[in-house]
């Protein structure tokens, strides 16, 4: 049985779970921006036409937005992730392989879907996911991961294959492969790029064509891998667990403006333990912290932008830990006199807890810490985050100058009752 | 009040009373216990299909639908003649009686006292779904 993967992802997939709830957004280009309402992170297909680009600030498409009429939302996760949940439980039923990639894309296994049944199968998931959950999606099909992910670009760019491209045959490949940049090609980074221009690679087709050998020198063993999988042979399996990740970070600018000490510890003691809560649902810990905050380029007045790392003894993913570390970098850059409108926590080089190295001198109680983590995310997992934390992250119930804000939210239509579409008389 | 949002997918249990049993003596009724009633099951058959909403106005109260009651309204039904369904015509959400009537079909309001129900011939109609139940609360 050769292997084969399909990745299905929701076109312009925030701006398509607003659209299922409000009919009127049928046409009409909409945009929803990131935490903070910093900057367009989704786009429909009538946003881009206007020229709106990804990850565009908003204060440079404000009068645009105004002008064409364009439908602007802050992001509402708490939705998008619902409707993402659902539409992994329809995926379940066509595949028993799932591997749930992000918020919008998810891999399935093919392999035991006879070759030339994929294609149609595919079109039956597309059209159930639409209309059980009304959230469009496109489908690239390949005998791996890398192609599956290059299929999918093609069926989201090629209007006449109606949402589904298959790789799986050599001529398909042979077909397609010259006509996608370098820069769709899953794995690829801007560095990269630029060097294998330098070797007159172009395309994705070029790059199938390197000897292996030679592109591990230039890329590395991911180079290498990379062409492997683009000529169909894999390398990269259905993961059950995500890709280890190689940085973590929590930032956030403020609603407003923070210039005191205290309210600056209290905002990064709240991202220390939020990371906290990331690294340990991935498994994962860290020697170090970066702590950074600075002013707005968009402020009057004095600018400042500073960062300092504090290292640990030995890799830890305890929250009480983390926030100590924060906090005490905070103090060690803090300066009075200016107007702070973001600051952020940032990590690099993660390890396994597992596999991490035990400090000979200051090593902390793991098995201690341990229990309590634990137990603090059990709470927060069944009452709701942020119900248990430490008290230097700030107490909830204050009205915090850096709490995100989510001025323009569209209703958790789906997860809380009292939020849920009111449908009156037409 | 404080109401507690309807997670679609969980299990909501209604306890099915046992005697308390002094220790000791085997309970006759344990060889017959059943799970608890799941409210859900019954409300919510297919559940990523599902969509809770509110309604408002009495413009389906012959269907049995009234102001304030929750629906549950299931995508990946094909709506029949007599269903209730959550529409979108031009744009607007709303309910309306879907109709069959030899082959063609046709919306109308569930209100008796309504006018008849007449989109225009250039109308864009769009089925929502089907509302599969009705949930009413008394007390609040």
């Amino acid at each position: 049985m050769t292997r084969s993967f399909a990745l299905i992802d929701g076109n312009s997939f925030y701006c398509s779970c607003e659209r299922v709830f409000d009919p009127k957004l049928r046409r009409r280009p909409v945009i929803v921006l990131s935490n903070n309402d910093g900057c367009a992170v989704a786009r429909t297909a009538e946003a881009k036409a206007l020229g709106i680009q990804m990850g565009a600030p908003m204060f440079t498409i404000r009068d645009l937005c105004r002008r064409e009429g364009v439908v602007v939302f802050s992001s509402n996760y708490t939705l998008y992730g619902d409707m993402s949940r659902r539409m992994n439980t329809v995926y379940e039923r066509f595949a028993s392989d799932i591997e749930v990639y992000s918020i919008d894309e998810s891999f399935l296994d093919m392999s035991p879907v006879a070759p030339g049944q994929r294609e149609e199968m595919a079109r039956d998931l597309r059209s159930t996911v639409s209309t059980w959950t009304g959230v469009p999606t496109c489908v690239g099909i390949g005998p791996t991961k890398t192609l599956a992910k290059l299929a999918n670009k093609i069926a989201k760019s090629t209007p006449q294959l109606r949402g589904v491209c298959d790789l799986t045959s050599d001529e398909a490949r042979s077909e397609w492969l010259p006509l996608v940049g370098l820069e769709d090609v899953w794995g690829i980074g801007r560095a990269s790029q630029a060097k294998l221009a330098a070797f007159g690679c172009h395309t994705a087709a070029d790059v199938a064509a390197l000897t292996p050998k030679l592109a591990r020198k230039s890329l590395t063993v991911v180079g290498e891998r990379i062409i492997h999988e683009l000529r169909g042979t894999p390398c990269i399996d259905l993961e059950s667990v995500a890709p280890t990740r190689k940085g973590c970070a929590v930032t956030r600018s403020f609603a407003g403006r923070v210039e005191s000490l205290d309210m600056m510890q209290e905002a990064i003691a709240a991202h220390a333990t939020r990371l906290g809560e990331k690294l340990r649902h991935h498994g994962l810990a860290t020697d170090h912290v970066t702590v950074f905050f600075h002013t707005s380029p968009h402020d009057r007045g004095p600018s400042r932008s500073v960062s300092t790392t504090v290292d640990f003894p030995e890799a830890s993913n305890d929250t009480l830990a983390l926030v100590r570390a924060a906090k005490w970098g905070v103090r060690r850059i803090w300066k009075y006199g200016y107007r702070y409108a973001k600051a952020g926590l940032m990590t690099v080089d993660l390890v396994p807890l597992e596999a991490s190295q035990r400090a000979l001198i200051g090593a902390l109680d793991r098995e201690k810490s341990g229990r309590l983590m634990e137990a603090l995310d059990a709470c927060n997992r069944k009452l709701g985050r942020g119900v248990v934390f430490p008290a230097a992250a700030g107490i909830a119930r204050q009205k915090k100058a850096w709490v995100t804000k989510f001025e323009m939210r569209s209703p958790r239509y789906t997860t809380r009752l009292e939020e849920v579409p009111v449908i009156g008389r037409a | 009040m404080q109401i507690s949002p309807v997670v679609v997918g969980l299990p909501i249990y209604l306890p099915v009373y046992l005697k308390a049993v002094r220790a000791g003596f085997p309970s006759p009724a344990d060889d017959y216990l059943d799970q608890p009633i799941d409210l859900t099951r019954t409300l919510i058959q297919n559940a990523p299909a599902t969509f809770i909403m509110t309604v408002a106005g009495d413009s389906a109260i012959d269907v049995g639908i009234f102001d304030g009651s929750l629906i549950t309204v299931d995508r990946s039904l094909v709506p029949k003649d007599g269903d209730a369904v959550v529409v979108d015509v031009n744009g607007e959400r709303s309910i309306k009686v879907f109709r069959i009537v030899g082959g063609r079909s046709s919306l109308a309001f569930g209100n008796r006292r309504y006018p008849d129900y007449d989109p225009g011939p250039d109308a864009e109609i769009d089925v929502f779904g089907v509302v599969t139940n009705t949930v009413r609360r008394f007390r609040r």
